[in-house]
């Protein structure tokens, strides 16, 4: 399902976090979110995953203005996978942490039945975490973590997956595979990433923002130009597909950009 | 339950308990050849056993939401401010006696109301622009425990010798003055708001995601914590109302519960409910036998008998580590 941002106003205690955000994801595509910390990127997932109303502007996830369906209706649609520091989830185990997906399918007197269990299974065998789905989830490595909580979204059955720094503080092989599960899904997809590398490696389109606003989007190599990476991110490199078809950045050995000044945060 | 009711200051033989328990359950068979019999068992044992059931599940099932409700496990009634304001009703309701009772209020309501007000300036204190935040939430309800809690030592400070030690006896809670007119209501609360959280289970296992993840699973988080606030401080009043400041049940049971069978609320808060339950019908059963014929508040019982079986299940969980 197509994702639609447009003219997208943000702002907290007066400050503007996101202004004149326009974005989009086409059915099946994988859409990047970059910036340098502090840009803007996880405001603008909230307003996506309808966690935070908009000032002004519209986000719709295929026809529909997300604040005019319901919070359930939503994430019948949406899936995120979020940096939560909150909650506690001490005596859950992964299958339980997987099913929690299935909540926007049920009202109060709603049980559990065969759809849902399908969905829970295919999410677990998509991921790979069987070997560990009767676990606590407490009891797992962060990057097994993160394959059960991609799992939950995916057993949502969404049309739109949202996610927020997904690989964080995993190695680089749990990065590798967690991207690859991502893309074998299909799903149209908002992912904020820290890593441009990644980002190029699995996004089809990337958004550049800065300071809340979007300065760059486009394919990978329209979007990460040397002058993109000198202005926002402040650093001296460039971008370019290898012979084997993937895009690599390469960084100059006098990294900092030292005409322009380091960004913000 | 049968053997709690026929334990105590003069035994009754079960088989006696069941038959007089059938006779006025069921208004058939034989009424019972002994009135004293009959007077202890219907009139004093049964309430008060049926009472210690209904505040064991009470407290518990509140304090398993209330942990959920503000993601942090030390949460129970107490902490949350909500027994502090039920103290502190009761006892100007016990000091000011007259003039209160004037404005008809039993002590057990004004403990009611004590723990209503507890909890709506929780709620008030513990919101910034509609979001209510865990550990605002937290902060608030010891903030506020802390002021009822001076209120309550400073009228303290002015009671009498023997006012003094009904407060005391409240406190520590007791079970004792059970009566069957005030258990319908009790009864009512209790079950009611157990089945309806029960109800919210899936939702309540959402909310253990963290706030942002529940809202994007479709959970509007502000909404769910004020009703699972509203409802377990409704819970924690009713059973204080009429028990007195039983501690520790609502923190450790659920615990309990949890390190032994999982943390879906949809099993937690049944079973939460039933040893709960059991668990203070033994507490009531022990506080009658353990020092006979005087009795033992529940409240010293609850804790010294609960907490070393708790110590010892949280060092053997591996979870924890």
């Amino acid at each position: 399902m197509h994702l639609t941002v447009e003219r997208l106003h943000i702002a907290l205690d007066g400050n503007p976090i996101l202004r004149d955000v326009n974005l989009e994801a086409r059915t099946g595509d994988i859409v990047g979110l970059v910036g340098p910390n502090g840009s803007g990127k996880s405001t603008l997932l909230r307003t996506v995953y309808r966690s935070l109303r908009p000032a002004d502007g519209v986000v719709r996830v295929g026809d529909d203005d997300v604040w005019r369906l319901s919070a359930r209706a939503a994430a019948r649609r949406t899936a995120a996978v979020l940096q939560d520091s909150g909650g506690n989830t001490t005596g859950l185990t992964v299958t339980e942490i997987v099913a929690l997906g299935r909540a926007p399918h049920h009202g109060l007197l709603g049980r559990d039945g065969a759809e849902d269990h399908r969905a829970v299974e295919e999410a677990i065998d998509h991921c790979g975490v069987r070997p560990y789905a009767e676990r606590d989830y407490a009891s797992l490595s962060g990057g097994e973590r993160q394959r059960v909580l991609l799992a939950r979204a995916l057993a949502q059955d969404p049309r739109l997956l949202v996610l927020d720094e997904l690989t964080n503080h995993l190695d680089i092989r749990a990065r590798f595979e967690l991207l690859e599960l991502v893309r074998a899904t299909g799903t149209t997809t908002l992912a904020v990433l820290h890593d441009l590398d990644l980002a190029a490696r699995l996004c089809d389109h990337l958004v550049v923002l800065h300071e809340g606003v979007v300065v760059a989007a486009g394919t990978v190599l329209e979007v990460l130009t040397p002058q993109v990476l000198g202005e926002v991110f402040g650093v001296r490199a460039s971008t370019r597909r290898h012979d084997d078809g993937v895009i690599r950045i390469t960084y100059a050995a006098q990294p900092l950009a030292a005409d322009v000044p380091a960004p913000r945060g | 339950m049968i053997v709690a009711i026929g334990v105590g200051a003069v035994n009754v033989p079960v088989g006696d308990v069941w038959h007089i328990v059938v006779h006025h359950v069921t208004g058939s068979g034989t009424a019972p050849a002994d009135p004293a019999l009959d007077q202890i068992v219907w009139n004093f044992r049964a309430p008060r056993v049926v009472l210690a059931a209904l505040a064991g599940a009470g407290l518990a099932v509140s304090g398993a939401v209330l942990q959920s409700a503000v993601s942090n496990p030390l949460a129970d009634p107490t902490v949350l401010g909500f027994s502090y304001g039920a103290t502190l009703g009761a006892v100007l309701a016990i000091t000011l006696g007259g003039s209160v009772a004037a404005a008809g209020l039993g002590v057990s309501t004004a403990a009611f109301l004590g723990a209503m007000v507890a909890g709506a300036l929780v709620f008030v204190l513990g919101q910034r622009r509609g979001r209510m935040a865990p550990t605002r939430l937290v902060l608030a309800g010891v903030a506020v425990g802390y002021v009822f809690l001076s209120a309550t030592s400073f009228v303290q400070l002015h009671a009498s010798p023997n006012e003094l030690r009904t407060v005391l006896f409240w406190t520590l809670g007791s079970v004792a003055g059970a009566q069957w007119d005030q258990l319908p209501t009790v009864a009512v609360v209790v079950i009611a708001t157990t089945v309806l959280l029960t109800l919210f289970g899936r939702r309540l296992n959402v909310l253990l995601a963290g706030d942002e993840s529940a809202t994007a699973l479709g959970v509007d988080v502000n909404r769910l914590r004020l009703v699972l606030l509203v409802l377990s401080a409704l819970l924690t009043g009713t059973v204080i109302a009429v028990a007195g400041g039983i501690g520790f049940v609502g923190l450790m049971i659920p615990h309990l519960v949890r390190l032994s069978t999982g943390a879906d609320h949809r099993r937690l808060l049944p079973l939460t409910a039933l040893l709960g339950a059991v668990y203070l019908v033994l507490v009531d059963l022990l506080s009658r036998t353990l020092d006979r014929p005087n009795e033992l508040p529940l409240g010293i019982l609850t804790a010294l008998l609960g907490a070393p079986f708790f110590l010892w299940l949280l060092r053997r969980n591996k979870a924890m580590d």
